[in-house]
């Protein structure tokens, strides 16, 4: 979970951009060849599709408690996965869960990209001392590793799923205007640009019209980790009683709850972690392969 | 070379700065009366009032704000509201523990990842180059505090390998020198001949340090792999081929050297994101260190003590960046152009 | 006729000192039975596994059970509980004597005693260790704030502090207050060295040193305190060469340490284990019930508590044994007064309300809401003796409440929010408990549920204030006799009872697994872990 994809170090320099339909017909062409990227892509559809349709697919409601079914093993009569400890469907926490892990990733990571465009292109474009003022306070939040800054952003908004994401979103804003702007600084004084401004096209027109776009595709990577990444850290929150609380069915809290069933009820303890670790490999898998198809230095 | 040390240090002063402010305002905004936290369900009114005075709680913001600067410039963090001690004493007791834990975390990682990135580079495409680089990509999607409980479920509970928590065995006469407890029992075995000590201290960090590790060990193989793929596409390596240099001695000699160079930065990041990552390990497997403290101290709402132990480790993380980008401006003399 | 009186009266005397002590004889005998087998040996460590770290060890400031696991073995009180009940016995005052009026407490003490660090135990020592707590111009009485001085309100019952002679020490109280002797028995009250608070200041509460069992040797932060044998206990030395009480967080954890003999005796075990440990033969448990309450206080001040048949319908509504089920396991009994089953003056003929959700549709429709109302549930964040799991228990009442078409909704802050919030009354219901700590019921009954601890910050989260109830332990509170005192407590509780101002849940069942050759251990009702007459069979 402390991985985070911008303080990797540049596996290629940023794209040279090749004429866009070209470019895009290509990346479509890769992607079809990368394996990797396809089975990514199909296991976050199989989640966006159970989250999507949790209240059909779930066999049971997952906050109706049947006090005598509890610890129930897999594969007891009426419930596949078992029960929890208070007699609650295994399956359908899952299932919610993974609808809840969903709204939590895209949540996050949209507060994140908002913010960090508009911040990055307006920082990167004018200069100045809005510019130095955004650097400066990037500075100090890349000063606190990642999670010690969401936990730091929840103490001070309050423990609740809302709180979690908006913290996680927070604390992705720094990588997005770090890469915003670079692309920025180097497309600000290009021909193109120049030529453009040249024909009285507007700042805003400019900023968001023309540079923006260009650097969609490594945005695009990172957003599609930092779903992954946000996924892992609301769990983490959740574990540590700062995030989604009980008896809402997110899959941090459902381990978190797990913990005294070690000895006794192993299903209670991993099948939250599978789901987890399944959602969030699906977003590796696939913005890894995102990232090979979309850097030309890295296809072979 | 020293002019952009200096650089590198003068700029860290601003970002400290900002660091305490973000923490004193942490604790500032946060809901939740520390007083009320430590009265618990017996307090009367004027014993509420009495200790927010006390606890200086009832004086504006601003004046606040600059008592605490102050006391932060000198490196003092108050008392803890909670147990009424030094909290740099505190920090000072609990830290090595951490450190520790990181540090053999780290051991573990590192030697492991690059094994593996070396293993999956030079057999590219090779069923050990597909099992490590899935096997990686398992280990950066997996919440860590999971895995620390399945390892427990598994090597402690079910094996019964490993002791399920703490730092030693709790029935030894041992009493910590310097509260790292590797070293510490080293010296008990140096000084007395007896290695139980060492085992007994060795066989509770496993565990942890396993599990703190894991995601490391796995990105830390990724780049080996991938630095070292973008090595042995270098000129001067296939020269030394083309020369007729074994193989084994082309790699080991020529290639891991320079491939290991964005490998240098990555660890110092991630032992400063353990530092962080330990709050949850620490939490599961009883370590007595500053992760699972502080953690304790937000549920407290024992703002020194927050403040004290969240600043403690931002100042490691920006230290330990600031030292490996200084390493690696040393080995890489293009950077300092920038 | 005047000496058939006085045999009548002998006779009744001798008829309430036996019912008064038929407890104890069951005690006494268990005592026998494990001594009886070969007499209590000494020596070996003791690996006490607990779930948190002290917070300090001076025990006048600290008002955490952690760290009276600690302190209680290092200091000695003036008087004490007889070990595993709430009864007075001598102490460090080896007598006393209580004035006509009830006011004045003479006290004698044991002559032979001194604290760890030399310092020999007289009056002036008694004077110091209280009179710091009391006298604001005490030269150490900033070391405070002293809490436990403030919860029992002694500040307003004693009135002076006077060395008599050497080992002769006056007290002198404000008002008649029935529980004052089981308040010197509380850890706030221990005798500590003067020449060690002087010494070490601020650091006294990192030094302790005391008259008792065991001296301190050393303290790992949130990893262990470990203890040693006092050899010149001024009583019999204790058993144990060693005592270290180790911090083990998670519940799961401690049990695994057990079952692996890496400690001997598990505090606060999950209630999910206890039926397993039970059933192994290598783990002794010890049990008793608690002398605590957890409940679900509704806010009368506040539409529809207001109603007692909205009240009455909540306590038809819940259904406690399947919330001792889930969350207590068998570590819990259901409770129907305020008072737990092991307090003297327990009104044990009190009809529980039974659970029967369509009487309390009907109730709810009598009171004006047919079709039940929307309200707010508060739970506790943190796990106590009396709901190891609040949000659970919480969880479960929407889902009953629901049923007689109440939505509850669930609310939590963290801990010191959450009392701040409850106790100003922000709350429609919400969950809370208390645990005893001198044994009087009047530290249940006025603290919970008097009109005095309606005001903000409440004690009585239900803000309760019936008039009837009021008179009752009022006069309670300042009546000696406890024959009378029972009366009015049983009275009181049928009020309660009546009123509902709360759903009581449960009291839970303190559970105690060790190993099996750890003998003589005994649970106190308030809360105690006493190791000064435990010893290992080797």
């Amino acid at each position: 979970m402390e991985r985070s994809a911008d303080r990797l170090p540049p596996i290629g320099k940023q794209l040279d951009v090749p004429d866009e339909p070209t470019f895009l017909q290509e990346s479509i062409h890769q992607l079809r060849r990368n394996k990797a990227a396809i089975a990514g892509l199909i296991v976050i559809a199989l989640f966006l599709f159970v989250g999507i349709f949790a209240p059909v697919i779930s066999p049971h409601n997952p906050l109706e408690q049947t006090i005598s079914m509890r610890k129930a093993p897999p594969f007891t009569e009426g419930y596949l996965l078992g029960t929890d400890s208070l007699g609650r469907d295994m399956l359908s926490r899952l299932i919610y869960g993974a609808r809840i892990s969903m709204i939590i990733g895209v949540v996050s990571v949209g507060i994140a990209l908002i913010f960090g465009l508009l911040i990055g292109v307006v920082s990167g474009y004018y200069g100045g001392w809005f510019d130095k003022l955004v650097m400066r306070i990037i500075d100090i939040m890349l000063a606190f590793p990642y999670v010690l800054l969401t936990i730091v952003i929840v103490a001070i908004l309050g423990a609740s799923l809302t709180n979690a994401m908006i913290a996680i979103g927070i604390s992705q804003i720094p990588r997005y205007v770090r890469l915003v702007r670079a692309s920025v600084l180097a497309e600000k004084e290009s021909d193109y640009v120049t030529a453009e401004r040249s024909i009285g096209t507007s700042n805003f027109e400019l900023m968001f019209g023309s540079i923006l776009p260009n650097c969609l595709a490594p945005i695009s990577v990172q957003a599609t980790l930092g779903v992954g990444e946000a996924i892992l850290s609301s769990a983490a929150l959740s574990f540590l009683g700062l995030g989604a609380q009980p008896p809402t069915p997110e899959w941090g809290l459902m381990i978190a709850s797990s913990r005294e069933f070690i000895t006794s009820a192993w299903w209670i303890v991993t099948l939250p972690g599978i789901a987890t670790l399944f959602a969030v490999l699906g977003f590796n898998l696939f913005g890894d392969g995102l990232r090979d198809i979309l850097d030309p230095k890295l296809r072979d | 070379m020293l002019k952009y040390v200096l650089k590198r240090v003068s700029l860290l002063i601003p970002t400290l700065i900002g660091v305490a402010t973000l923490v004193f305002a942490m604790v500032a905004l946060s809901p939740g009366d520390p007083a009320r936290v430590m009265l618990g369900e017996r307090a009367n009114k004027a014993q509420l009032e009495k200790l927010r005075s006390e606890l200086g709680l009832d004086r504006p913001l601003i004046e606040q704000y600059g008592i605490y600067m102050k006391n932060m410039a000198q490196f003092d963090f108050g008392e803890s509201i909670k147990t009424g001690r030094k909290v740099s004493e505190e920090i000072k007791e609990l830290y090595p523990a951490t450190i520790e834990l990181a540090f053999f975390a780290m051991l573990f990682a590192t030697t492991l990842g690059i094994i593996i990135g070396v293993l999956s580079a030079t057999r590219r495409n090779t069923w050990i180059d597909y099992t490590s680089m899935v096997g990686a990509l398992f280990g950066v999607s997996m919440p860590v505090f999971w895995l620390a409980l399945v390892l427990m479920m598994i090597f402690s509970v079910g094996l019964n390998w490993f002791p399920t928590g703490g730092r030693i065995n709790i029935r030894y006469y041992f009493e910590a020198i310097t509260n790292f407890y590797i070293l510490d029992t080293l010296i008990y075995w140096v000084r007395d001949g007896d290695p139980k000590f060492l085992i007994s201290s060795l066989k509770h960090m496993i565990l942890p340090a396993v599990a703190l590790g894991t995601i490391p060990l796995a990105i830390i193989a990724r780049v080996t792999r991938s630095s070292m793929l973008e090595v042995l596409k270098q000129d001067y390596v296939k020269t030394a081929r083309s020369a007729g240099i074994a193989e084994k001695r082309v790699v080991y000699r020529y290639a891991l050297k320079n491939a290991l160079l964005p490998v240098v930065t990555i660890i110092g990041l991630q032992f400063g994101l353990l530092l962080s990552g330990a709050i949850l390990t620490e939490t599961i497997f009883a370590w007595p260190g500053i992760g699972k403290w502080i953690y304790k101290a937000i549920e407290a709402r024992d703002y020194p003590a927050v403040q004290g132990g969240v600043l403690v480790i931002a100042t490691s993380f920006v230290l330990i960046n600031l030292v490996v980008d200084i390493l690696y401006s040393i080995v890489n003399p293009k950077i300092r152009l920038q | 006729m005047k000496k058939a009186f006085n045999v009548l009266l002998i006779f009744l005397l001798a008829f309430t000192v036996f019912a008064g002590g038929q407890q104890d004889a069951g005690q006494a005998e268990v005592e026998a039975a494990e001594e009886s087998t070969e007499g209590p040996q000494s020596g070996g460590v003791l690996v006490f596994g607990r779930g948190g770290d002290s917070v300090g060890l001076d025990p006048a400031r600290e008002t955490d059970g952690e760290s009276f696991y600690a302190t209680t073995q290092i200091f000695d009180n003036l008087v004490e509980f007889k070990n595993g009940t709430t009864e007075i016995q001598p102490a460090l005052a080896k007598s006393w004597d209580i004035s006509d009026d009830n006011l004045t407490f003479t006290f004698h003490l044991v002559e032979d005693a001194t604290f760890h660090d030399g310092t020999p135990f007289n009056a002036e020592a008694v004077v110091f260790s209280l009179g710091r707590q009391l006298w604001e111009d005490h030269p150490y009485y900033d070391l405070g704030p002293w809490k436990y001085w403030g919860y029992m309100d002694m500040s307003n019952i004693v009135e002076d502090i006077v060395a008599v002679d050497e080992y002769t020490v006056r007290i002198d109280l404000q008002k008649v207050e029935a529980p004052f002797l089981a308040n010197l028995a509380m850890d706030f009250a221990a005798m500590v060295s003067p020449t060690a608070v002087e010494k070490y200041g601020e650091d006294f509460k990192s030094n302790p040193v005391g008259t008792g069992p065991f001296k301190f040797v050393s303290w790992q932060k949130d990893s262990n305190i470990v203890l040693e044998k006092n050899e010149n206990y001024w009583r019999r030395p204790a058993y144990l060469d060693r005592l270290i009480l180790q911090v083990i967080p998670d519940p799961t954890a401690r049990y695994l340490a057990l079952q692996k003999g890496e400690i001997d005796v598990l505090d606060f075990p999950s209630p999910e284990d206890i039926e397993d440990m039970k059933a192994d033969p290598d783990i002794k448990v010890i049990q008793q019930p608690g002398l605590n309450v957890g409940y679900l206080a509704m806010n009368t001040q506040k539409e529809p508590f207001d109603d007692k048949r909205v009240r009455q319908a909540f306590n038809y509504a819940i259904n406690k044994d399947e919330i001792i089920e889930a969350v207590f396991g068998s570590a819990g009994t259901p409770a129907k007064n305020p008072l737990p089953p092991t307090m003297w003056s327990y009104n044990d003929s009190i009809e529980p309300y039974p659970y029967d959700p369509a009487k309390a549709k009907e109730l709810l429709a009598e009171a004006g809401y047919p079709d039940g109302f929307e309200t707010d549930l508060w739970a506790m964040p943190v796990a106590r003796p009396y709901f190891p799991d609040g949000r659970k228990v919480a969880e479960i009442m929407q889902a009953q409440l629901k049923e007689i078409g109440v939505e509850a909704e669930i609310v939590s802050y963290d801990w010191g929010t959450y009392l701040d919030r409850t106790d100003s009354g922000e709350h429609e219901t919400a969950l809370l408990g208390w645990t005893g700590d001198n044994g009087d019921p009047d530290n249940f009954l006025f603290v919970l549920l008097s009109a005095a601890a309606a005001e903000v910050p409440a004690g009585n989260i239900a803000f309760w204030k019936d008039e009837e109830f009021n008179e009752l332990i009022i006069e309670a509170k300042e009546t000696f006799d406890r024959e009378r005192r029972t009366e009015l407590y049983m009275e009181a509780q049928e009020v309660f009872h009546e009123e509902a101002p709360w759903v009581p849940v449960a009291h839970s069942i303190v559970s105690e697994p060790m190993q099996p050759n750890v003998m003589n251990f005994k649970l106190s009702p308030v809360g105690k872990r006493v190791f000064y007459s435990v010893w290992l069979d080797q």
